[in-house]
């Protein structure tokens, strides 16, 4: 029995695992403190999110945003640049995609080829910046990266506020053409006979038609396989993770360091603007003011932890991230228990994960005791 | 088994011969310090009866430690394996092991770090459980670590009393105190220092010496030293034996834990020789050689002079010009310094420590700006230039730190030995992105030539090998890339007899083959055996260029030390 345990102690994924357990046991505790039923909270959320394919499917949408914050801070961690600035390039990609999607006339299906690649080069140069502070100056990225992240916010806010910009009664930016759009079904093909007529003809795209489901999924998938191929099969990609592992060997094998630091936080901004940029063509299609930051950079550093800074690993914590968010406004709507629970289950969760390191030496204690 | 290793003078395997007897009362005759009275009272006793166990002619000796039938597992692997230590009171006693063999992990157990799996411990007669360092300060027992556990931007004084602090009243400090209290306690054992001033302004000897002062202000009898002449120069390491000495004479009783064969002879009276977790033997020192105790300690005889052919020096691959490089802090720490490299030639620069070697290796890797001078290697300026120049120009290092600036620890074996050479051709698969198969099989190659160990290991992380077949990883590394100059920065630094004499080898096959070989180290041995030639350096200038055959260690001790010859 004992040896089972610590056999399964010391298997990587496990320490996730646990920390989910003890997530959800903490989230019943508060639940159960709170007045409601654990069983019941928990029995709804679960129903909540796989109740139909439209909802998984909404899962997924949501799970979009984080999983490329998710995968910025990641391939920044692997290099050993702790890119907390994710958010600040999230909202250059979202700010990039709303006015290139507006003012510039162009056909169809390269609009958006045009934006992501431009909100990739503008968010890449933006955290380019806090490398740059570092290789040149020696300015910690925490600390530049996180001031970004401001400038970033005050950016849109400014941007929005603008005459030329805001449309007159709102507190938003235009509307982006459709051509820009990157859902796979506009909003009017959903309500149109077309549209109900393809639904009858092939239910299965349901969940496809009438949701904001899109190209941005697949980008996504796309996005996360490239970065693990640049990571484990790339030259670019071994020296990258030996100056994240050891800088100074790295450096004195004569790799090209401070150009790494650059790329790789190029890398970062640009995976984390193109986000950015694939959220406004997805979903609210323009930019809002805001009385702070939607999160969704700080969101992707919980995911990239959780994900180990594994590029695959993202995608799979992006989605039990987005599962828990979705699920827990689920119980809020139905049973009215705050959301505010999913946030601490989401919190020890965190806090689980950072914990796994220790387990191995766990396993060995109960080891030797055998 | 277990009677085999209680006793003290070798039975079964390493008996000293008739020859080494002799060999044995010269050394004593060297070395003991006048006062060690007992010493020489059992020398004759040796003499007669060299194959008589001591405890047979002591009667009931009072052990400080009596640690019996230690047994400690780490996973599958058996770090200790029923080992016995007794060490009697008011002796030095040594604990001599390869790197990994369990020395170290004994005494971690003694000081409470570790617990035993199985097996007793006595403290001056009396059984105990050490549970934790708090309860080993309890027993006596002062461990000095072999990195120190000092608070750096403190004062001596303070972190001497550091939890047990004099106080005014209402809890305030009592500096003057403290500042008096020390300054007593430590010319009361020989060692002086001055309680106000900072750790991070003083030597490594002298932080040593507040790591003493910090055991023995705790009331230890038992010391525990942990490699404590690893970052000593050898002044400093004469220093150090003489205060060991002085400790004993005052009553404490003191373990050292060491690899260097030359400090054992002349500091300690027993050796206790664990080889892979198990208890070799324990011998009395003056009734062995080096080279007995060398043997028991890798299980087999060790060249101490390494065989080599005589060199054929060829063309020039480095020359160094009136070079002139400051440290970090703006002090000119290389002073126009002049030197050049052959082909087939392994040329050595002995110095001490601090004396402008580290920021010599540091401009001639790209890492640290020449004020003036050249360093022209095949025809190539390079100084001011980065790493990558260095590269180019043909030179390959062993960096004496080898986890800082030698190896990615947290990457394969494998990946640690194309770190330099991963854009080569012959890695790639498909559409030019790596091929780990093919990395796998020239890492497996490469283990197989270079005899890393464990066998196979090209896909286990670097931090999980020892420290001599880490030291392999990178020596295979920069050979394999074919260059110029080999750059040997201390290579042989902490790794046990086994690993010395295959990097010692080593070195010697290079310079065979028609490479260049810069060598600095510390350790005269090393730079005698192995130099065609040597440089001294003394104060960042080369202050002689010597043939090794016609000359010695007193004449380059002096020159190092800034004599004249």
């Amino acid at each position: 029995m004992r040896r089972f345990f610590v056999k399964v102690l010391k298997k990587p994924f496990s320490g996730v695992l646990i920390a989910l357990i003890i997530g959800f046991i903490v989230g019943a505790i508060t639940l159960a403190v709170g007045g409601f039923n654990p069983a019941t909270s928990y029995g709804l959320m679960f129903t909540g999110i796989f109740l139909n394919t439209r909802r998984v499917m909404q899962v997924l949408i949501n799970a979009v945003p984080i999983i490329m914050t998710g995968l910025a801070v990641a391939f920044a961690g692997k290099t050993g640049l702790f890119n907390i600035g994710a958010d600040g390039q999230f909202i250059i990609g979202q700010v990039a995609g709303a006015i290139l999607g507006y003012y510039v006339p162009m056909p169809g299906i390269l609009h958006p080829i045009f934006i992501m690649l431009c909100a990739f080069a503008i968010g890449g140069l933006y955290a380019s910046f806090a490398a740059f502070l570092k290789t040149k100056f020696g300015i910690h990225e925490v600390i530049s990266t996180i001031m970004l992240n401001w400038i970033a916010y005050y950016f849109m806010n400014f941007i929005i506020n603008m005459k030329s910009v805001k449309v007159p009664g709102s507190q938003h930016s235009p509307e982006i053409r459709d051509t820009a759009k990157i859902t796979f079904f506009s909003r009017e093909f959903r309500t149109s006979e077309a549209g109900e007529a393809l639904i009858a003809k092939h239910p299965w795209l349901d969940s496809i038609v009438r949701t904001d489901a899109g190209f941005a999924i697949l980008i996504m998938i796309v996005v996360a396989i490239l970065l693990w191929l640049i990571l484990k099969y790339t030259r670019i990609g071994f020296e990258l993770r030996a100056v994240g592992y050891n800088y100074y060997a790295a450096e004195f094998s004569a790799m090209p360091v401070k150009r790494n630091a650059l790329l790789s936080m190029f890398v970062s901004g640009g995976v984390a603007a193109l986000g950015g940029a694939m959220f406004v063509m997805t979903t609210p299609y323009y930019i809002s003011m805001l009385g702070s930051t939607e999160g969704y950079g700080w969101d992707g550093i919980a995911v990239a932890l959780i994900a180990g800074n594994n590029p695959i690993g993202c995608i799979f914590a992006g989605l039990l991230f987005s599962g828990l968010k979705f699920g827990g406004s689920e119980i809020q709507s139905r049973l009215g228990a705050p959301t505010e629970i999913i946030n601490i289950m989401i919190g020890v969760l965190v806090l689980c994960i950072a914990l796994v390191p220790a387990l191995p030496r766990l396993a060995e204690r109960l080891e030797g005791k055998e | 088994m277990k009677q085999d290793n209680e006793v003290f003078v070798p039975e079964n395997s390493g008996n000293p011969s008739e020859a080494q007897v002799p060999d044995a009362i010269e050394l004593m005759a060297e070395e003991v310090p006048v006062g060690m009275t007992d010493r020489s009272a059992d020398e004759a006793e040796i003499e007669t009866f060299p194959e008589i166990p001591i405890e047979e002619m002591t009667e009931n000796p009072v052990y400080a430690v009596e640690m019996r039938g230690i047994s400690k597992s780490f996973g599958s692997l058996k770090a200790l394996d029923d080992v016995d230590l007794c060490v009697r009171k008011g002796s030095i006693h040594a604990l001599l092991g390869e790197n990994g063999a369990g020395k170290s992990t004994l005494m971690k157990i003694l000081y409470g770090l570790y617990t035993k799996d199985s097996g007793t411990i006595k403290i001056m007669g009396e059984t105990c459980e050490i549970k934790n360092p708090k309860q080993a300060i309890e027993y006596g027992i002062g461990m000095v670590h072999q990195h120190f556990m000092l608070v750096e931007n403190m004062t001596i004084a303070e972190n001497i009393v550091l939890g047990s602090e004099l106080t005014k009243s209402f809890g305030r400090l009592d500096r003057e105190l403290m500042n008096r209290t020390i300054q007593e306690f430590g010319e009361q054992y020989g060692l002086e220092v001055d309680p106000q001033e900072i750790i991070m302004d003083v030597s490594v000897a002298t932080q040593q010496r507040v790591e003493i002062l910090k055991a023995l202000y705790r009331g230890a009898d038992i010391l525990i030293l942990d490699e404590p002449t690893a970052v000593l120069t050898p002044q400093e390491i004469d220093n150090l034996i003489e205060t060991m000495h002085r400790l004993v004479e005052g009553g404490k009783t003191i373990i050292i834990i060491t690899h260097k064969l030359k400090e054992i002879m002349a500091s300690s009276e027993y050796c206790t020789i664990i080889r892979r977790g198990k208890v070799v033997d324990t011998v009395r020192v003056d009734a062995v050689t080096e080279k007995d105790l060398a043997s028991m300690m890798v299980g087999r005889e060790v060249m101490f002079t390494t065989d080599k052919k005589p060199a054929t020096p060829g063309e020039t691959v480095m020359e160094i010009r009136d070079l002139t490089v400051k440290d970090n802090r703006g002090i000119e720490k290389v002073k126009e310094l002049s030197l050049h490299v052959s082909r087939g030639e392994i040329l050595a620069i002995a110095g001490i420590d601090g004396n402008g070697q580290t920021e010599l290796i540091e401009a001639i890797t790209g890492l640290r700006k020449v004020e003036s001078g050249e360093i022209i290697v095949n025809d190539y300026h390079i100084e001011n230039g980065l790493p990558i120049d260095t590269h180019n120009a043909g030179i390959r290092t062993i960096h004496e730190d080898r986890h800082k600036r030698g190896l990615v620890l947290d990457f394969q074996v494998g990946e640690n030995l194309i770190l330099e050479s991963y854009k080569d051709k012959g890695f790639s698969g498909k559409g030019n992105l790596f091929s780990w198969k093919k990395v796998n099989e020239y890492a497996n190659d490469q283990i197989n030539k270079f005899d890393i160990r464990p066998c196979g290991c090209a896909t286990q992380r670097a931090n999980e090998l020892s420290g001599g077949n880490q030291q392999k990883v990178i020596i295979a590394r920069a050979v394999e890339q074919d260059p110029d100059l080999l750059l040997a920065c201390q290579p042989t630094r902490g790794l046990d007899v086994g690993a010395i004499e295959f990097v010692r080898n080593a070195l010697i096959e290079q310079r065979d083959q028609g490479r260049a070989v810069l060598l600095i180290s510390y350790e005269l041995d090393e730079v005698l055996d192995l130099a065609d030639r040597i440089n001294v350096i003394y104060d960042g200038q080369i202050v002689a260029d010597l043939d090794p055959k016609e000359t010695d260690e007193q004449a380059i001790g002096l020159l190092m030390a800034g004599g004249t010859q």
